[in-house]
C-alpha cells in the first residue's frame, strides 16, 4: 500500500517522499529513498543504536520511527553534522575527536554512537562519566570495547567547550 | 494514516476504521513491522495530540496521560508525586527507547515485562479509556488481562491513567543481565501508604499479568510501627520476602527459570523493604 507523499525536514533541507510505503521506518527512507546511507541498518528493534538520529531535537532509533507519522517534522542525520552536507570535507568536532581518539574500527556503530554524543553534548556540555555512559548506552559496539569511544567523548568534550569558550 | 491532532480526531479516526493500528511511540509497533510479522494498514498515529501529554493533579489523584513517555516520568518534578514510576521510567530500554516509548503503549502492549506495570498495579491505578461512544474507567487487574492481552474494545482508546499519590517511600527493582537495555527477568514495586496504613507491592515478569503479593502486605503492614517509626526485625524482613516469594507464579523461559525468579522476587521485596523502612541494627538505605 502507498502512502500518500509527505514532506519532512532532512538536515534543514525540505524533502517530499512520494514514493512512499505504508510500514515504512524512517531509517529506510533515509537510505533507500533520500540517498542517506549514513544511519545504518542492524538490529531492527532498537536494541544496538546504529541507526539513531534526532528527530525534533530529541535522540531516536529511527528504525522504530514510522516515517509517515514523521510528516512535517525536522530529522538530523550523520551526514549533517559537518558543514560538508555528507559530502568528503572538514568533519565535526566530535568526528574529528573519534578519529583522534581511535574510536573508530569496524565503524559501523560510529554514526549512531556520533549522533548520541553531539546530542549528549549538546545538553550537557561537561558530562560526568556515569552521564557518558547512560547517554551512550543504547549504541553497541561490538569492536572497540569501549575504551576508545569514552575517551572520544572526552576529547569531544573538551574541543567543543574551546571552540565555545 | 491519520496523524490526529486532537483527542476527538483521534477517537473519530478509530470510529471511522476500528480495526486502524494506533501508533503512539512506536517502540514495540515497529518491531513487528520492521519483522513483518504486522502488516499495516490504517494507522492513526496520536504521538501528536496535545490531550495526551503531560500529567495533572488534582488532590491526591495523578492523573499521567497516556502520551506521557518515560523520558516525560523520569523528570523530577513528576518523580516526586510517583517515585516508583520515575524510577522505572529510568530503566526502560536506552535514551533513545525512553524518548519516544509511551506509558499509554506499556500498557496497550501489556507485556508481563511491562516495566509499569508491577508499579501500576501496586499503586491500585486506574486506566482511562475513551472511544467516540464514550468514556469508561478501569482498574489495571481488570485493563491487563493476560499475556499480551488487554481489554480495550474495538475503537478504544486509552487515555490517561490515574494513580494515588501517597506520601510514603516507593521503591522499583529490575533484574535483567546488564543495566540498560534490559528486558526484566523480575520486577517489584514497593509503595507505602502512611495514611491508609499499608504497604502495597506489584510484581512482573513472574506471571501472565502484574500481581499483588497480598499476604505479604498484610502480614508486613500488621507489623510496621506505623506510630512510633520503629523499623521492621530481620525475622519480619526475611518473613516478608518469603511471601512475596511465595505470590510469584513464573515460568522458566529463555530469560530465566521459574526458581530463579522466585528467589529474586524474594531478595528484591526484603531490599526493597529495607531500603523504605531501615530494618533493626540497621540503618535506613
Amino acid at each position: 500500500m502507498r502512502t500518500d507523499p509527505y514532506r519532512l525536514t532532512v538536515n534543514g533541507r525540505p524533502v517530499e517522499v512520494i514514493d512512499g510505503h505504508a510500514g515504512e521506518s524512517l531509517l529506510f527512507v533515509l537510505r533507500e529513498r533520500l540517498g542517506l546511507p549514513g544511519s545504518k541498518n542492524a538490529c531492527e528493534e532498537g536494541e544496538c543504536g546504529s541507526c539513531s538520529v534526532l528527530l525534533d531535537g530529541d535522540l531516536v532509533c529511527s528504525c522504530l520511527v514510522l516515517a509517515a507519522a514523521a510528516a512535517d517534522r525536522d530529522v538530523a542525520t550523520v551526514e549533517g553534522l559537518s558543514d560538508a552536507g555528507g559530502e568528503v570535507g572538514p568533519l565535526a568536532y566530535v568526528q574529528r575527536a573519534f578519529v583522534e581518539a581511535g574510536a573508530v574500527q569496524c565503524g559501523f556503530c560510529t554514526p549512531g554512537l556520533l549522533m548520541a554524543v553531539d546530542a549528549l553534548l549538546c545538553e550537557e556540555p561537561d558530562p560526568d562519566d556515569l552521564t557518558v555512559r547512560e547517554a551512550i548506552s543504547g549504541n553497541l559496539c561490538r569492536c572497540t570495547g569501549y575504551g576508545r569511544i569514552l575517551e572520544a567523548v572526552d576529547r569531544a568534550a573538551a574541543m567543543r567547550r574551546e571552540a565555545c569558550s | 494514516m491519520t496523524i490526529a491532532l486532537t483527542l476527538d480526531d483521534a477517537c473519530a479516526a478509530l470510529a471511522a476504521d476500528p480495526t486502524a493500528t494506533v501508533l503512539a511511540g512506536g517502540t514495540d509497533l515497529m518491531v513487528q513491522v520492521n519483522r513483518g510479522d504486522h502488516s499495516i494498514g490504517n494507522v492513526v498515529a496520536i504521538d501528536r495530540v496535545p490531550e495526551l501529554r503531560g500529567w495533572t493533579r488534582e488532590g491526591d489523584v495523578l492523573r499521567i496521560g497516556a502520551g506521557m513517555t518515560y523520558a516525560d516520568m523520569a523528570d523530577p518534578g513528576f518523580g516526586a508525586l510517583a517515585p516508583a514510576l520515575g524510577q522505572a521510567a529510568r530503566t526502560v530500554g536506552s535514551p533513545q527507547i525512553r524518548a519516544t516509548g509511551t506509558i499509554g503503549g506499556n500498557l496497550a502492549t501489556a507485556s508481563p515485562a511491562g516495566d509499569m506495570l508491577p508499579v501500576l498495579v501496586a499503586l491500585d491505578a486506574v486506566v482511562e479509556l475513551r472511544s467516540s461512544d464514550g468514556e469508561r474507567h478501569l482498574p489495571l487487574d481488570e485493563f491487563v488481562v493476560g499475556v499480551k492481552a488487554n481489554a480495550l474494545s474495538a475503537g478504544e482508546l486509552i487515555v490517561a491513567v490515574r494513580v494515588p499519590v501517597l506520601h510514603g517511600p516507593q521503591e522499583f527493582m529490575k533484574v535483567g543481565p546488564r543495566n540498560a537495555m534490559v528486558i526484566s527477568v523480575a520486577s517489584l514495586a514497593l509503595v507505602v501508604d502512611p495514611f491508609g496504613r499499608t504497604v502495597r507491592v506489584g510484581l512482573g515478569s513472574v506471571a501472565p499479568v502484574p500481581l499483588r503479593a497480598t499476604e505479604a502486605e498484610v502480614m508486613i503492614g500488621g507489623r510496621i510501627d506505623w506510630e512510633g517509626g520503629r523499623p521492621p526485625t530481620a525475622g519480619d524482613v526475611d518473613r516478608f520476602g518469603q511471601l512475596v516469594a511465595d505470590a510469584a507464579r513464573p515460568i522458566d523461559d529463555h530469560r530465566g527459570t521459574a526458581a530463579y525468579r522466585r528467589h529474586v522476587v524474594g531478595v528484591m521485596a526484603r531490599r526493597a523493604l529495607v531500603r523504605a523502612f531501615g530494618m533493626v541494627g540497621e540503618e535506613a538505605a
